[in-house]
């Protein structure tokens, strides 16, 4: 007799709470040219950043809709609002954060982790980060780690900026680029000078409070030589009816002989459009590692891309996605060989389950420079019952022979068989279901930091959890 | 009352597919009973389904466990009442260690904590029965072992669960002398520290040379058409089937 596995719904409650943000300055929703300069003139923008925002949403205007992919018809851009700007300034006292913001992110484990693990913390609420403070010995060693905004106004920093700020992902890249060009707000930019190690690693929280809304955080990040950065970021929002919106931007710049590991746990809300651009550009002997979870969002299209420019740069990328009901999970990853002797690995698992959906997608590039080039891809898919779905699309584009390039993929269902040995040992079948699952993610679960690696293990228990019959 | 196992006309299907024709079977507690047949038979069928595989349906008959009516109950409340199957290909589980599943395992079917230090002590004392290398207990559950070690990885599971009731599906089969030998000791083992009963699936004359078996069954085309003490067993095997089905 075979049984099917009812699983209840994620229990959301730990990000579900809300307050209602009358605390807050809303735009009006759209984008038009007269919000764009409204928010340019609220953020104080040097002339060059305005005229880019104007200039991005002319391309906004004129390029069309992506076509591919998972189906974002529910979306309607110009319903979004661009800009919220909570009722208060950044603080790097804790204690000065209002109470309601402060309540939430102690809900969510910040700065309570600040204070066990990490050199400092942002975080944002809606469209502008309402606390942001590094450690003291970090801002010694001459690590910047603070807010876009602030960075361009301060002259040792606006230089670095004007030339790094979407030079990755130029607004030109896709209509979602082009919209983040313009209305982007938020975000971080860090700066780790020539030969810094910092150990233990910083994090930003981003949070989408606001109903109906969009945001648009901007990570810069620039690594110099044989420096190391641990980044870690983490997303989430409460549910409403109206869809959110999603679009951020990140753009990563690892210089030579330097390391760069950026983690990601995104757990946005299952009304959520999450379009993200994640860009590494990496040089000579340079490194970028890349761990990404994605469990929350409606449609998520999440690609990160490293380019690996200098001869013995090397990319790792590790992806866990997991879509339930009503999710459509569109995730990979990009790699482009562009030097010599560089490298490159994929390891990612995609879980489905109650009618979710999660497509993989990875490409790697093998540029004719690249003699001498090793990557390898493995992805693997779990979907948990007969009503999801799971695709694998790999694209692989080699222009030199003289290179190693490998992809394995493999895409399986729970078996009956493994369902029934556990039983047979006296496990109940739900139990037998969700070691069969940790079992599947481990080997990137292990990769998570420490907090999210139990998050995730605990989510994949409620995930499972639920009646069979 | 000492039955342990009584099944009774017991049919079963697989994909519309009859598999046993009406098996009546009665195992008396403590004892140990050899099931053998020709391939195809039905004996693994009449294995999994005692310990309550979803893969096959019972379509009539009963299947009575110390007296109660366990027919419709799921695997793992088979277990708990101390039901043990041995598969022939027990199945790779990543992500858990065969230690802290055997200790998941436990808690699950005594629904008490059972002690790290405690279980660790235990277990290395039953993996020394088996001659395993302590590192099998840090490594995933059958997960890269060789045939032979998954074998011995079964027959430790029967060590440390303690069943009342062990079928042993072909445990020997595929394995070397040495390994049959270790086996071999496995069982008597659990014979003498759990005094259980035990039902045999096996091929091989050299797992019975110590086990002095009380019953034979023999089984064929999804029926028993053969009883007999243990000398039966060997007789089988020295004479082959065909001699017992044909006098049917």
């Amino acid at each position: 007799m075979k049984q099917k596995t009812q699983v209840a719904d994620v229990d959301r409650s730990l990000y579900d709470f809300r307050f209602e943000e009358d605390e807050s300055d809303f735009f009006d929703s759209g984008i038009t040219p007269e919000i764009i300069r409204e928010i340019s003139e609220e953020k104080n923008d040097p002339d060059w950043m305005r005229e880019f925002r104007l200039r991005s949403l002319e391309i906004y205007k004129r390029t069309p809709m992506v076509s591919w992919g998972a189906s974002i018809e529910g979306l309607d851009v110009d319903n979004i609002v661009a800009y919220i700007r909570p009722k208060t300034r950044m603080n790097t006292d804790w204690e000065k954060v209002p109470e309601n913001i402060k309540e939430t992110f102690e809900r969510l484990g910040i700065p309570q982790a600040e204070r066990e693990s990490l050199a400092g913390v942002g975080a944002q609420y809606d469209s502008e980060l309402v606390y942001h403070n590094v450690r003291e010995e970090v801002a010694q060693s001459g690590v910047v780690y603070t807010d876009l905004e602030s960075a361009m106004h301060d002259p040792k920093y606006a230089e670095i900026i004007r030339s790094h700020f979407m030079k990755l992902v130029p607004p030109t890249d896709h209509k979602f680029a082009a919209l983040h060009g313009a209305v982007w707000s938020g975000g971080s930019f860090v700066y780790v000078p020539k030969n810094v190690h910092l150990e233990i690693p910083l994090q930003s929280y981003f949070r989408l409070n606001a109903k109906g809304a969009g945001q648009f955080e901007h990570t810069l990040i620039i690594l110099e030589e044989n420096s190391y950065l641990h980044f870690i970021e983490g997303c989430s929002a409460p549910k409403y009816y109206e869809a959110g919106l999603h679009a951020g931007c990140v753009e990563l710049y690892v210089g030579e002989g330097a390391s760069l590991r950026y983690s990601t746990i995104e757990n946005w809300s299952k009304n959520m459009y999450n379009l993200n651009t994640k860009r590494a550009l990496v040089q000579k002997n340079g490194r970028i590692e890349w761990v990404s979870g994605s469990f929350g969002s409606h449609v998520s299209y999440l690609y990160p891309m490293s380019i690996l420019n200098g001869e013995g740069a090397s990319a790792e990328f590790t992806g866990i996605t997991f879509a339930g009901e009503g999710q459509d999970l569109d995730t990979g990853a990009k790699i482009v060989h562009n030097a010599p002797n560089t490298s490159s690995y994929m390891n990612t698992k995609s879980l489905s389950k109650s009618g979710g959906k999660s497509t993989f997608r990875s490409a790697v590039v093998v540029n004719e420079n690249a003699v001498g080039s090793k990557s390898s891809v493995n992805c693997e898919s779990l979907m948990l019952d007969n009503i999801s779905r799971s695709d694998t699309v790999p694209v692989i584009d080699v222009k030199t022979d003289k290179c190693d390039v490998g992809h394995e993929a493999r895409i399986g269902r729970i078996s009956d068989e493994a369902i029934f040995y556990l039983t047979s040992r006296g496990l109940s079948e739900e139990d037998a279901r969700a070691m069969i699952v940790r079992g599947f993610a481990d080997n990137v679960s292990k990769e998570l930091p420490l907090e999210y690696a139990v998050e995730m293990n605990s989510l994949i228990g409620l995930e499972m959890h639920g009646s069979v019959g | 009352m000492s039955d342990l196992l009584k099944t009774e006309g017991l049919t079963v299907s697989a994909e519309d597919k009859e598999l046993l024709r009406g098996v009546d079977l009665t195992l008396g507690k403590g004892e140990t009973h050899v099931l053998m047949g020709p391939n195809g038979a039905g004996k693994s069928t009449l294995g999994c389904t005692v310990m309550g595989s979803p893969e096959y349906k019972v379509t009539g008959g009963r299947i009575l466990f110390d007296g109660e009516d366990i027919t419709e109950e799921s695997a793992d409340k088979r277990a708990k009442r101390g039901i043990f199957l041995s598969f022939q290909d027990p199945v790779e589980i990543p992500g858990i260690t065969l230690s802290e599943f055997l200790r998941n395992a436990l808690e699950q079917q005594t629904g008490q904590r059972i002690k790290l230090f405690e279980h660790k002590k235990n277990l290395a004392a039953a993996m020394s029965v088996l001659g395993m290398d302590e590192s099998y207990a840090g490594r995933d559950l059958n997960v890269g072992f060789s045939g032979g070690e998954k074998k011995k990885a079964e027959i430790l599971q029967l060590l440390m669960l303690k069943p009342r009731l062990a079928i042993l599906d072909e445990t020997d089969s595929g394995l070397d002398v040495d390994a049959v030998k270790v086996v071999s000791k496995g069982i008597e083992e659990y014979k003498k520290s759990v005094g259980g009963t035990l039902l045999i699936i096996t091929h091989n004359a050299k797992i019975l040379e110590e086990l002095n078996a009380d019953k034979t069954h023999i089984l064929s085309n999804g029926r028993i058409v053969r009883e007999g003490d243990g000398q039966l067993a060997f007789d089988v095997l020295a004479d082959g089937f065909e001699k017992y089905i044909e006098e049917v």
